[in-house]
């Protein structure tokens, strides 16, 4: 395949970012998305020029360090993927393919496809756990949880951390990440000791890191390489409301 | 370099909690005087420095990721094993214990393992109380299966997903300590070096790799949990990132670095598409419980599947290995399907798979059957190759996969420099010659959560209190060294790219030193070795500068650090004149054709002293003694 890439190189986080024209040459469909990179990178090396930055770890979908925006679309054309899983198969030749970094506040560039994503750390920083100390577990068959709550738990404990929701969102927001980890561990009774304070530290330090709020949208779920649902995002929100209104009673007494 | 490996004395089953016993403790008030470093942030990394921040130590973390949750244990997709018995099948930690040391090939350390298999059921309680969510029964306690050949059903695991959520379970824990200011996390860091001041680790040199910054960090201990070094046969399922650096420069620094030549090859990956291939998935090895794998009988032929008869169809591992057929071990069943491929019997394009093929199971068990047990993999499959495995047989090919080599250390995870620890896959002390499914996370685990802890208080006990800082000469140089290497790496402005070199090398490796090897191959290879580096220094292109973000820089050191390390594996191979294990020499076969060990004259670790690049490195020897374990030879015929 001979494909037209349009890439947003950024030399770093203060400087300004620019679209570069690149041409692909006899591409075979069976290569990755990443490969494709990669072949370009190869070719701009040896011609002298700078290899396009971008995340990737694993390639096989589970680290979830690379995404990005292709066609406007986060981790491209293919649901159910992040962009190492993307073939070149999901494309025809002679496409043209614009390819950009996740934009969002709390996602600052670094270089070109790189951005920071830290700000998912501090979410969970802010609350995202079950505080065991080591070696002070009780024997793990103790308490028996119903199948379909640790199933529903896995369902939301299977992100990944790409951020491919807040890039889809018209606002940024990453709503469908926390709502993932308070789901999970809210649906496990080790999860309820904490789960009213987790959620609303948790929502706290969302809003103080430049997410966006969430106005039910539902690109984040479209976006999603896992497919979690925004089924987590309405239980997140039953729990603010419960959390608010026991810790206004806690102040209030 | 002297080697002991300070093993308690007593009953096997004693030893552990003797040591607890005998171990000297810190005051809990003199913890936070005490600086700890660890390197690598997944399952060992992260659990271990998660629990001493718990502790009170003053924990830094460092790792090249741009978030702790990265790290490849990620990856990880069957199951972690523990002898907990919950299916009442006679299960036991002594079973577990002697499973692992025969499935290791009798080269690994007995009473490192007892424990790892005693503290094997702490994780899973550990792992449940973190939120982990194994899979269960319908009346709520946990599900298992049986992995990877072992006759109880000890695994337990989360849908293919087990290695994510163990990791996400010490990630979270690493993140409460680094909330509560006990740990300080350095994420987009990597170690470049380790600093030893007068033979004690004293602290690490890393490269803030968005601004290049070269920075020293001074600790009273160092533990390196940096995972293994597949990528040094550049195709392998480990991820684009994972490499021998930390590793490599503390064995430059003094570190013993044992069973070099001990890499495992997983039989069931896709194999590659291309020459732009970047890497290999590996595809769950369950699939061989219904698969049948054949190649055409006639060399070169290159008819579609559907068009080659049952009798032109070779099932070559039924026809050998009538018993155990499709579910011959591991290193059997890859080798088989090198023998395959290498006499011209390959399909595929590029013929260089096997076939795997579900026909008979799906006319035997409807599609429904399949789908069920195998529906994920074949998604994925599909995913990848754009071919549905209900109507082509799947193609597949080994892959380097994990290696059971790493930094030599005692029963404390010491290595031979005092103050400086390896743990998990980074480390080579439980696997033996050969890992058994299911245990890599078991042991990353144990190290971290419930041994480094420990036996990093009964070292620190006995150092000074005071506090360290990076003063000393010994930073200095050891950060200039680090900043002259990567300029020499941007200045030397050649025509290839890194990867090109990185090619070049695994090719060779794989063909010398993979899964098979010979004498006359890995002299070859130790004559190819040093010309490949040389012409690396002279003719590499690095684009960019130092001062920036800049992944061309990265990958060029971790590439010259290979080629350094490669050699060291390719000694070992050499001077392991015996089959064991995933180490396969063809001088040393049984009359089938199979591994034949050497107890003899073999049954020691291998322990190599670097003595300077391109100079023969020292092989210095740990006996192995086995007290509990009788020494057999396993048959699958």
């Amino acid at each position: 395949m001979n494909l037209t890439l349009h890439v947003w190189r950024q030399d770093g986080p203060d400087r300004a970012g620019r679209f570069e024209t690149y041409h692909a040459k006899d591409i075979s469909e069976h290569a990755s998305f990443l490969e494709l990179l990669d072949l370009v990178n190869e070719d701009l090396t040896r011609s002298g020029g700078e290899p396009i930055a971008f995340e990737h770890d694993c390639r096989e979908g589970i680290c979830g360090s690379c995404g990005m925006m292709i066609n406007g679309v986060p981790h491209g054309p293919r649901s159910m993927v992040a962009t190492c899983q993307l073939h070149m198969r999901s494309f025809r030749d002679g496409d043209d393919i614009w390819i950009e970094p996740w934009r969002a506040t709390a996602f600052p560039v670094i270089r070109d496809l790189v951005v920071d994503r830290s700000a998912l750390d501090r979410l969970i920083q802010a609350g995202g756990f079950i505080s065991v100390r080591t070696g002070s577990a009780p024997d793990a068959n103790a308490i028996p949880i119903p199948k379909d709550d640790a199933d529903q738990a896995m369902d939301g404990a299977q992100c990944i951390g790409c951020g491919a929701c807040v890039a889809a969102c018209p606002n940024a927001s990453a709503m469908l990440f926390m709502s993932a980890k308070v789901g999970h561990l809210g649906l496990l009774p080790q999860g309820q000791p904490e789960r009213y304070t987790r959620v609303l530290d948790m929502v706290a330090r969302h809003d103080a890191e430049g997410f966006g709020t969430c106005t039910n949208h539902g690109a984040c779920q479209e976006a999603c390489p896992k497919g979690i649902s925004v089924d987590f995002i309405a239980r997140l929100n039953r729990d603010v409301l419960a959390g608010s209104w026991k810790a206004a009673t806690v102040e209030a007494s | 370099m002297k080697l002991d490996p300070k093993i308690p004395t007593g009953p096997i089953e004693k030893k552990w909690d003797k040591h607890r016993f005998d171990m000297k403790l810190v005051n809990p008030a003199n913890k936070r005087r005490y600086e700890v470093i660890v390197v690598g942030t997944g399952l060992a990394g992260a659990s271990a420095a998660a629990t001493m921040g718990e502790l009170g130590y003053r924990v830094k973390v460092f790792t090249f990721h741009d978030s702790p949750r990265r790290a490849h244990s990620i990856a990880a997709q069957g199951g972690i094993n523990a002898a907990k018995n919950y299916q009442g099948d006679g299960d036991s930690i002594f079973r577990l214990f002697y499973d692992t040391v025969k499935g290791g090939d009798f080269r690994s350390r007995e009473a490192n393992v007892y424990r790892l298999a005693e503290l094997s059921v702490n994780i899973i309680d550990q792992a449940v109380a973190q939120g982990v969510p194994f899979a269960r029964e319908y009346g709520g306690l946990l599900a298992n299966r049986s992995f990877g050949g072992a006759q109880v059903s000890r695994t337990f695991y989360a849908r293919g997903q087990t290695g994510q959520q163990l990791l996400l379970g010490c990630y979270q824990a690493l993140e409460r300590q680094v909330a509560a200011g006990t740990v300080q996390m350095y994420a987009r860091h990597e170690m470049l070096d380790v600093v030893v001041v007068d033979g004690v680790a004293r602290g690490i040199i890393t490269r803030d790799l968005v601004n290049g910054r070269v920075e020293s960090h001074a600790a009273h201990a160092v533990v390196l949990a940096t995972g293994g070094y597949s990528n040094v046969f550049f195709l392998s399922t480990n991820a684009k990132g994972c490499n021998v650096t930390a590793t490599w420069r503390a064995a430059k620094k003094g570190a013993g670095f044992a069973n070099p030549c001990f890499t495992q090859i997983h039989p069931t990956c896709i194999p590659p598409a291309g020459e732009y291939q970047s890497k290999l998935t590996l595809m769950s090895e369950s699939l061989r419980n219904d698969g049948r794998i054949w190649v055409p009988s006639m060399a070169g032929d290159t008819r579609p599947a559907s068009e080659i008869g049952e009798d032109e169809r070779d099932y070559y591992l039924e026809r050998i290995y009538p018993s155990f057929g499709n579910l011959s071990p591991r290193d059997i069943s890859s080798r088989r399907a090198k023998e395959m491929v290498d006499s011209g019997h390959g399909v595929g394009p590029l013929s260089n798979g096997v076939y795997l093929d579900f026909k008979h199971a799906i006319e035997r068990l409807g599609r429904d059957v399949i789908s069920d047990r195998y529906g994920n993999l074949f998604e994925m499959y599909e995913k990848i190759t754009g071919e549905d495995p209900y109507q082509v047989p799947m193609r597949i090919y080994p892959a380097p996969h994990y290696t059971m080599g790493g930094l030599w250390v005692d029963y404390n995870l010491q290595t031979t420099v005092p103050g400086l620890f390896a743990i998990g896959e980074a480390n080579f002390s439980d696997h033996g010659a050969n890992r058994l499914g299911a245990s890599a996370l078991m042991q990353g685990l144990a190290d971290g959560y419930f041994v480094i802890p420990l036996t990093i208080g009964n070292y620190l006990a006995a150092v000074p209190r005071q506090s360290v800082d990076t003063t000393h000469a010994a930073f200095g140089d050891a950060e200039r060294d680090v900043t002259a290497r990567n300029a020499r790496l941007l200045e030397a402005r050649g025509k290839k790219t890194v990867d090109a070199f990185h090619i070049e090398l695994g090719r060779l490796m794989w063909d010398r030193c993979g899964m098979e090897r010979d004498a006359e191959g890995l002299r070859g290879a130790l004559d190819a070795i040093p010309e490949l580096r040389e012409r690396f220094w002279s003719e590499v292109c690095v684009p960019g500068v130092g001062e920036t973000l800049n992944q061309s820089l990265e990958k060029a050191g971790r590439v010259a650090d290979f080629l350094e390390f490669a050699e060291v594996m390719c000694y070992d191979a050499l001077a392991r004149d015996e089959s064991c294990g995933a180490h396969y020499r063809s001088e040393h076969t049984t009359p089938d054709g199979e591994a034949k060990r050497d107890d003899e004259h073999f049954a020691f670790v291998s322990v190599w002293e670097f003595q300077g690049v391109g100079e023969s490195p020292t092989l210095h020897r740990e006996p192995l003694l086995f007290e509990n374990v009788q020494l057999s030879t396993r048959s699958y015929k």
